[in-house]
């Protein structure tokens, strides 16, 4: 076997990112790979931290490539390991603590630096650049005290610092030293628009203001001063002005080099053996720092190294703002120049605005601001250079106007061609997501995203996704990728509980004034989902809201189908005793309970029970000693167990003393939707722990902890989560696993469905591997089981809510004749 | 005083967003309150499967009955969809005056003939 050629990449950032990608579809087994990652992490998606910002995402959400994919590829990742120097005649690089690789090819992808305004005081503590996921932390953690932040700069990166910032709870000020904002991809009058719309939210906005220095208190930032004479106070400054290609070791490794690394069309550097690739290159003297020509370049730079010919000849560039509730989309050039037209579009009351740029009739740059839908179309037409004369008079309207079609977004996408743009980001056409689509049997945009990537990075072209899915698979689409919670919100569970997060919204009126409502009080299915999300997001803070509960949950019973209640007591891992089994026959025969049931979770259902009667049955039985087994709850119902070491001649662990211990310090804890969970003492897994949502095997060695079975409306075997070796840990583990589902899935969502859409490996990693988030996510349940674990049967014999048991009126001894 | 309507409790007794019972001798008929505070009375008996619509999650002017979820409309006991309901059949529902806070209840169809 011939020695495989080594390739060491400078920088793990998307470009590098998306060039393995390329790279291993091409020729998996032609390099032994290297990498070298200043930052200590793996891949993300740098062009979402806005929303990691702002909450509205997590940084697992923006991860492209996780350790797995490395170790699956046969990568060396080295994290944290900055490249001091490049020795290009013996073909080595060297990291700053010394670590060292050869290389047969190199590829430099070190991208760009923030832009620090040199006045005095730019190196102070509290002075931020926005970078990397360590400037994002850095925000998070200043903003976690409030106080007021500057945001210098008024661009794109600017404007999404100062929105998250806004979002975390600070009091932000926009400086920007231009007129207007963002006067690179906008003209004076959607700056206008813009700024209306920033300072709506509640963020100042200076222009023309030149930063003069930054002020200092007790060794930290404690203003900007701004020429004009005013002082803003500031707890912390984020600059935000720009960026410049990082090329230092290049220049220092004797390449050439210009404002970036140069590069020809094949994105070789000045040395054969090196090439460069992302923000760091200069390619026919332009510098992007824009995702989609990055990715143009990757693909160009994947195809050479895997010994195809092939050229990038630059890219035109469309930007879109990533701040929630303001949509802008530019794209081409749109400068004053001679022989330029315009076509300008005002609905000042609608805040729509849309300005074309024309050049012998073919559009050269677009301005879109509030509805945006058109960015994809007007930027096809960019790039072909399409000669837009016959529609002249009509193209600013939109595609659904200009093309004679209908105003229906479906026709819309149907009329574009095949190689139509859709994910600008990624560089995919119409025509290979429709024969994904196809070929692959893809049901939802989840699907497109995983195989085509398309709309996987800003994901701003979701929208067009769905329509082409509709046009593929007609009524056969269930746009279930986000289906809104319920007809009083167009949000889908996921946002929902993102932004009761990021903009800390604490009751149900709040989060339906927040996030817009169409109802004045929600519906069914809405108001226990929220009542839920509230309370297992703000434990100790949030009032539970009985109203918003499903009966079953008011009044800590089942209804049956003549309106009758059945009431399970608690059965600790389903043991009894003479004591508890006498006191539910004196029930019975009190009550005239008509049946008596052995359950299939281990527990005594007695069923039959008038609503009033309710009080009193739980007053007997929990005079012996018996609880609420909320059997009807979306809470943990029962810990089935076998009899294990106590009894069972095969038994190797105390499997009832186990399930005993588990549910006694779950009960009470409320969930996405039910949860049953099992503990056997031996694999002949007589307690059936492989078809719960969560199972224990016990083995000689331990505890092989399960996950993800039902056994329901659907039948699934479980999945192994992990190995513990002590019961102390496969509680950990339990607990844990159970803590991340109640932060993650959505209402009414079992843990087997909830895992299948977040994937069985990410929570595997998070409970097995991240052994600090484990105990973490540990930590979190038992903060809220301090409130949970009151036994509602009991505080109902006390009198609370007692109106719900007692009719207002009893007429039934009035006769109406009398 | 007029005999026909019954005081029944006060408008506090009905909690926000619920429900409270009034037995009669023909049928059980809901009381309920919904958010901006206005008592409905209807009765308790889902026109589906005779659900207790009193044991339903309230929203705006409606209930949506806790057995199979059909929502019924408060203010006319009519039921969401085509034909609304099952059968076009709808709930019944019952007059209610409120004074000084107290509610007054017409249980009875026809009390006056069967006086007389």
């Amino acid at each position: 076997m011939p020695q495989r050629q080594k390739l060491v990449i400078v920088g793990n950032g998307m470009a590098p990112g998306r060039m393995l990608e390329e790279l291993l579809k091409r020729s998996p087994r032609a390099y032994d790979i290297t990498i070298f990652n200043a930052e200590p992490r793996v891949n993300y998606d740098r062009i979402m931290l806005s929303p990691v910002l702002s909450a509205e995402k997590t940084f697992e959400d923006i991860i492209i490539h996780d350790d797995d994919w490395y170790a699956a590829n046969d990568i060396t990742l080295h994290k944290g390991k900055r490249v001091a120097r490049i020795d290009r005649d013996a073909k080595v690089v060297e990291a700053e603590d010394g670590t060292a690789a050869s290389y047969d090819r190199l590829v430099l992808a070190t991208g760009s630096s923030p832009f620090i305004i040199p006045v005095p005081g730019h190196d102070l503590p509290g002075v931020l650049a926005y970078r990397d996921l360590d400037d994002v932390d850095a925000m998070v953690e200043a903003a976690e005290h409030g106080g007021k932040a500057v945001v210098i700069g008024g661009g794109l990166l600017g404007l999404e610092a100062a929105a998250g910032l806004q979002m975390r709870g600070m009091d932000v000020t926009v400086i920007h030293l231009m007129p207007t904002l963002m006067e690179r991809q906008l003209d004076t009058a959607a700056g206008h628009l813009l700024r209306q719309a920033v300072e709506a939210r509640g963020i100042k906005v200076l222009t023309e203001a030149n930063t003069q220095s930054i002020t200092e208190k007790d060794g930290k930032v404690a203003g900007v001063q701004i020429e004009d004479g005013r002082l803003l106070p500031a707890d912390i400054v984020v600059m935000a002005v720009g960026i410049k290609p990082s090329s230092g070791i290049a220049k220092d490794a004797g390449l050439t080099v210009g404002r970036g690394i140069s590069v020809d069309d094949t994105l070789c550097t000045s040395d054969p053996a090196v090439s460069a690739v992302g923000e760091c290159v200069e390619h026919r003297g332009m510098c992007y720092g824009l995702v989609a020509p990055l990715y143009e370049m990757a693909k160009t730079l994947a195809a050479n190294l895997a010994g195809e010919e092939a050229s990038y000849t630059g890219s035109v560039t469309s930007t879109k703002l990533k701040v929630t509730g303001i949509n802008l989309f530019s794209a081409g050039d749109f400068a004053d120049a001679e022989g330029r037209e315009e076509i300008v579009l005002r609905d000042a009351s609608n805040g729509v605005y849309r300005r074309l740029v024309l050049e012998d009739n073919r559009i050269v740059g677009a301005v879109l601001y509030g509805d945006v839908a058109d960015g994809a179309w007007f930027f096809d037409l960019i790039k072909r250079s399409t000669d837009i004369s016959e529609m002249r008079d009509t193209v600013i309207f939109g595609q659904g106007f200009a093309g004679g079609t209908p105003l229906d977004p479906t026709a819309a996408v149907a009329a574009l061609p095949d190689d139509g743009e859709i994910c600008g980001c990624n560089g995919i056409c119409k025509g290979t997501i429709v024969e994904a689509i196809g070929e692959l049997g893809l049901k939802d945009v989840e699907g497109v995203r995983m195989h085509t990537k398309a709309s996987a990075s800003c994901g701003s072209c979701t929208g067009l996704v769905e329509q082409l899915l509709t046009l593929s698979l007609g009524d056969d689409y269930d746009p279930a990728g986000v289906p809104p919670m319920c007809g009083c919100t167009d949000l889908g569970h996921g946002d929902v509980r993102r932004l009761i997060v990021a903009k800390n919204l604490k009751t149900i009126p709040d989060v339906m004034q927040e996030l817009e409502w169409t109802s004045s009080c929600g519906c069914a299915k809405c108001r226990p989902a929220l009542n839920y999300y509230l309370l297992a997001t703000w434990p100790g803070e949030y009032t539970d809201d009985n109203q918003s509960r499903f009966i079953n949950e008011r009044v800590h019973a089942n209804i049956q189908k003549d309106g009758t209640y059945s009431v399970v007591p608690r059965m600790w891992g389903g043991i009894t005793s003479a004591d508890e089994l006498r006191a539910i026959a004196d029930v019975t025969d009190k009550f005239n309970v008509p049946t008596v049931k052995v359950t299939g979770g281990q527990r005594i259902d007695l069923l039959g029970i008038q609503k009033e009667d309710l009080p009193a049955v739980w007053a007997d039985l929990n005079a012996a000693g018996l609880v609420s087994g909320h059997a009807y709850g979306k809470a943990l119902r029962t810990v089935k167990t076998c009899v294990g070491t106590d009894w069972c001649r095969f038994g190797t662990q105390d499997s009832t003393g186990f399930g005993i211990r588990i549910e006694k310090f779950m009960w009470g804890s409320w969930t996405p939707a039910k949860v049953k969970m099992a503990v056997s003492g031996c694999p002949r897994n007589c307690s059936e722990a492989t078809c719960k949502d969560v199972g224990v095997i016990c083995v000689d060695s331990g505890y092989e902890i399960h996950f993800a079975g039902a056994a329901g409306l659907e039948i699934k075997g479980t999945v192994v989560l992990g190995h513990a070796s002590t019961e102390d840990e496969a509680l950990e583990i339990i607990v844990a696993v159970t803590q991340l589902y109640r932060e993650q899935a959505y209402y009414l969502e079992r843990i087997h469905k909830w895992a299948a859409r977040v994937g069985v490996d990410t929570v595997r990693e998070q409970i097995m591997d991240d052994v600090e988030r484990r105990k973490a996510l540990f930590e979190r349940f038992c903060y809220s089981q301090k409130f949970s674990q009151i036994d509602p049967w009991a505080e109902r014999v006390q009198g609370d809510q007692a109106h719900e048991f007692m009719p207002l009126a009893d007429l039934t001894r009035m006769q109406a004749a009398e | 005083m007029d005999t026909d309507f019954i005081d029944i409790g006060t408008v506090e007794d009905v909690p926000v967003r619920g429900s409270r019972l009034v037995k009669t001798p023909d049928a059980t008929i809901a009381i309920f309150k919904t958010m901006e505070g206005q008592i409905f009375a209807i009765e308790d008996k889902c026109p589906h499967l005779s659900g207790p619509l009193s044991q339903g999650i309230v929203h705006g002017n409606r209930v949506t009955c806790p057995l199979h979820n059909l929502v019924i409309d408060l203010a006319n006991g009519q039921a969401d969809g085509p034909g609304g309901g099952p059968n076009g059949k709808c709930v019944k529902t019952f007059p209610i005056e409120i004074m000084d806070g107290r509610i007054l209840l017409k249980p009875f169809d026809v009390p006056s003939e069967k006086v007389a």
